[in-house]
């Protein structure tokens, strides 16, 4: 083993030696085979059949803490790629990883963090096959941020998308709404909270081959992520022109969820998820979509939350505990704790 | 104004700056009990109390919540007695008896 | 959640709304002519919006969404002023997470904080003496923000810094007091209010008495509510009753947290560590008599106002308030939200020019957010 530092500093981003051996002994190892090269050559059986299309997605990611009940900021970034591809109706296949690295950083860290991101790909069938890291100056980033791109195939006669949403469609979330974004503000200290809870955060691509197989009909599927349940259904009501009506009842939420809200005065609705998905499902395959759900271990808690409607469209209500309706818009800004 | 939420006191903490654990459906923080300390602090074990900014401000009195309560159920079933009443003699003029819908 | 939950049952709910219901015929109020019920607390008009209750009541009840929003009533002066302070390099200044997004004529503490100044939300001013005690070097400003229920923990807070020494501790204190406003509003000619839902968590603390006035001077009922779904329709009901029987009284729905004195505690903090200011500026209510506290000579050492020099009365007051922005009308149950020329054009919750878009409690935030700005776009 030719890296004998701790932490990082800023010449392992020199492009030297020391670069050399950071790129290789933490990230190349773990993401074989042969992972990080500069460029890759890609090649899958998948992608010759007639009808397939390519699906392309990248994303940037940034947490605190780093490291947080649940995951860490490596499975953060493989998970969110498999599952923006997974939701699309695409078998995930390749992923680049880029890091960008504060001097001082932890190498265990980092070696943890490839760790858990060459488990989960490897864990959905894909792999880490091109990336790069650059190691900036103290103050320049926070800790790390991770940007991860993936590629996928859908197959032939696979047509998922928002605007195919009709009324009567039946909204299935998979699971609890808000672990993540509970289980992270919880974690980062500052708020000075405890708790028991983990993030959701894990990939949804066997939980979605399982829907559709299960229910060919599929409308449409997204990840909860940012701005939570109620970012999705808005985004899917306007692409599609439904109303989407739901159940505030029905809706799935842990206890602690529900006691970190209250204390905080936030709304669940827009908290973050990060293995939790909403898809929409034609009535007569509902049931169906439902049990194959709850077969996978991602999908154990799913349950029907509501339904997408032809009134009020491009909007999304909610009949709340007490009988009222409510509409459910997009959050303005940030969701800030609040004591009044 | 004033988030309020009530938590139950789980343990001292700090004799000496008036804190103890809290738990509000098991997220837990550490509040100020100065404000419903009455006699020894370990008293305050078990005890409910309604929290806002990290401060216990009142006990929650469970009998008073309780005649709250009794109150609303008792108005509930006043209401169902009503509309069974109501139900009944909407049937009469229709000239059927009331019956089970289903 | 013990203490809450059970105070969302539906079932009960339908029954409670039916007296309501029976109640608002018989007093003869209708959707054109209305009973007027304010509810002075901003945690009830989003309690309100949160469960729909504005479209479960009867038609013959409105809901007049009062002032008791200590953020949206926060005037821009003092925004500057805590700008001002944040601003300093030796300043961490320590805020609730409601005062961030709240702007002054030269920004808000999000873009302060954007541009470099060291501003930290907390949860707690306990945090905030924490952050005091871990960071010697730096001068720990706590913005004091909220009425009754929050004067408390501020007050023992500083109480606690000036026992430690803790010299590197302050308050920038705003806060104000419920019932002077609602003695303005009840003085305003054009006031036409029949009952009023009384904020419980402030009455936690003073008791229900400061409120006597409302009833024995004015002759409206007033009923100190808790904040669950039923607690605010039994409220209701409490209110209507009154007005069916022809009482005007103070009564306590909420005896499960309010005792008829208060908290003695809190008031003796209170009294220990502030004194009335001889008058306070509202923010689209204007200057009110005695609504405002600052910190007493002898806890001078943790004023922000007497350290940094920006006491209240030591600038220009009277910063003017955004131009067609009708606030106060709303405020006072002039108007609805959406009927203010503003409302969704100029004034957003991305960018409020009014109070009571500030906050998500303010009315019109809470119009907003529960869809009122695309209802009325349509």
């Amino acid at each position: 083993m030719a890296l004998r530092d701790t932490h990082v500093t800023l010449a392992h981003g020199g492009g030297g030696k020391a670069m050399r051996d950071l790129v290789e002994e933490v990230f190349a190892r773990v993401f074989e085979p042969p992972g990080m090269e500069d460029q890759a050559r890609l090649m899958d059986a998948a992608l010759a059949e007639p009808g397939a299309r390519l699906a392309f997605t990248t994303d940037s990611f940034v947490v605190t803490p780093l490291e947080f009940p649940g995951g860490d900021i490596g499975k953060l970034a493989v998970c969110g790629t498999l599952n923006d591809l997974a939701v699309g109706g695409a078998r995930p296949l390749w992923l680049s990883a880029a890091f960008i690295i504060e001097e001082g950083c932890e190498i265990a860290l980092l070696a943890r963090v490839a760790g858990t991101m060459a488990r989960e790909a490897a864990a959905a069938g894909a792999r880490i096959v091109t990336g790069d890291t650059k190691v900036v100056g103290r103050g320049a980033a926070d800790g790390l941020f991770v940007t991860t791109a993936g590629i996928g195939v859908i197959p032939p006669g696979r047509d998922l998308g928002a605007a195919r949403i009709r009324p009567g469609d039946v909204a299935i979330v998979s699971g609890r709404l808000g672990d993540h974004g509970a289980a992270i503000l919880a974690a980062r200290g500052d708020l000075a909270l405890s708790t028991d809870l983990i993030s959701d955060c894990r990939s949804l691509a066997g939980l979605m081959e399982a829907v559709i197989r299960a229910a060919p009909g599929t409308s449409a599927a997204r990840d909860a992520t940012r701005g939570g349940l109620a970012a999705a259904l808005n985004e899917m009501a306007e692409a599609a022109g439904v109303g989407v009506e739901i159940e505030e009842n029905a809706l799935p939420m842990a206890e602690e969820v529900r006691g970190l809200c209250e204390i905080l005065g936030l709304d669940p609705l827009y908290l973050a998820n990060e293995g939790t998905l909403v898809a929409f499902v034609p009535e007569d395959q509902a049931e169906a979509a439902l049990a194959a759900m709850r077969g996978t271990e991602a999908g154990r808690g799913a349950v029907i939350i509501g339904r997408a409607v032809s009134a009020h469209p491009g909007r999304v209500t909610m009949t709340t505990l007490f009988g009222g309706s409510r509409i459910v818009d997009m959050l303005v800004g940030e969701q800030l704790p609040r004591i009044c | 104004m004033c988030l309020g939420i009530p938590g139950q006191i789980l343990a001292i903490t700090d004799e000496a700056r008036q804190l103890a654990l809290a738990d509000v459906s098991g997220v837990r923080r550490e509040v100020n009990v100065t404000c419903i300390a009455e006699g020894p602090l370990e008293d305050l074990v078990g005890c409910w109390t309604l929290i806002h900014v990290g401060f216990a401000m009142s006990r929650i009195d469970a009998e008073e919540a309780e005649a709250t309560l009794r109150a609303l159920r008792e108005m509930g079933e006043a209401q169902a007695a009503l509309e069974e009443m109501e139900a009944g003699r909407a049937a009469l003029t229709e000239g059927t008896a009331p019956g089970p819908t289903r | 959640m013990k203490y809450a939950s059970e105070f969302r049952d539906p079932v009960a709910a339908k029954a409670v709304l039916a007296a309501i219901a029976r109640t608002a015929e018989g007093i003869g109020a209708t959707r054109e002519k209305p009973l007027h019920i304010m509810e002075i607390c901003g945690g009830h008009t989003h309690a309100i919006f949160r469960y729909g209750l504005d479209k479960l009541v009867h038609e013959g009840v409105e809901f007049i969404h009062g002032p008791g929003c200590p953020v949206c009533v926060l005037p821009m002066s003092r925004v500057d002023e805590a700008l001002q302070i944040a601003a300093r390099p030796e300043v961490i200044f320590t805020t609730f997470g409601d005062a961030m997004r709240v702007p002054g004529t030269q920004g808000s503490l999000l873009q302060a904080k954007a541009s470099g100044a060291d501003i930290r939300m907390v949860y707690s001013p306990l945090d905030a003496l924490e952050i005091a005690r871990r960071t010697p070097g730096r001068e720990v400003v706590f913005f004091g923000l909220g009425f009754e229920t929050t004067t408390p923990s501020t007050a023992l807070s500083i109480q606690q810094a000036a026992r430690e020494g803790l010299g590197n501790f302050s308050v920038f204190c705003n806060h104000i007091t419920v019932p002077e406003p609602i003695r303005a509003l009840l003085d305003d000619p054009d006031m036409r209010l029949d009952g009023f839902i009384g904020p419980g968590h402030v009455s936690m603390v003073i008791g229900t008495h400061p409120y006597d006035f409302i009833a024995r001077d004015y002759g409206k009922p007033i009923v100190v509510a808790g904040f669950e779904p039923l607690d605010l329709l039994q409220s209701v009901l409490m209110v209507l009753s009154q007005i069916a029987e022809g009482r005007a009284e103070v009564e306590n729905q909420y005896a499960r947290v309010v005792p008829e004195h208060g908290n003695q505690v809190s008031l003796a903090a209170i009294a220990d560590v502030y004194e009335r200011r001889p008058s306070f500026e509202w923010r689209g209510l204007g200057e009110i008599d005695a609504s405002g506290l600052r910190i007493r000579a002898p806890y001078r050492a943790f004023d922000a106002e007497a350290k940094f020099g920006v006491g209240y009365g030591a600038g220009p007051r009277q910063v003017a308030e955004p131009e067609g922005c009708a606030c106060g009308a709303v405020m006072t149950g002039k108007i609805k939200p959406t009927a203010c020329p503003q409302f969704g054009r100029g004034c957003t919750p991305e960018r409020p020019l009014g109070a009571l878009m500030v906050s998500s409690e303010g009315a019109c935030a809470a119009y907003w957010q529960y869809g009122g700005a695309r209802a009325a776009a349509e």
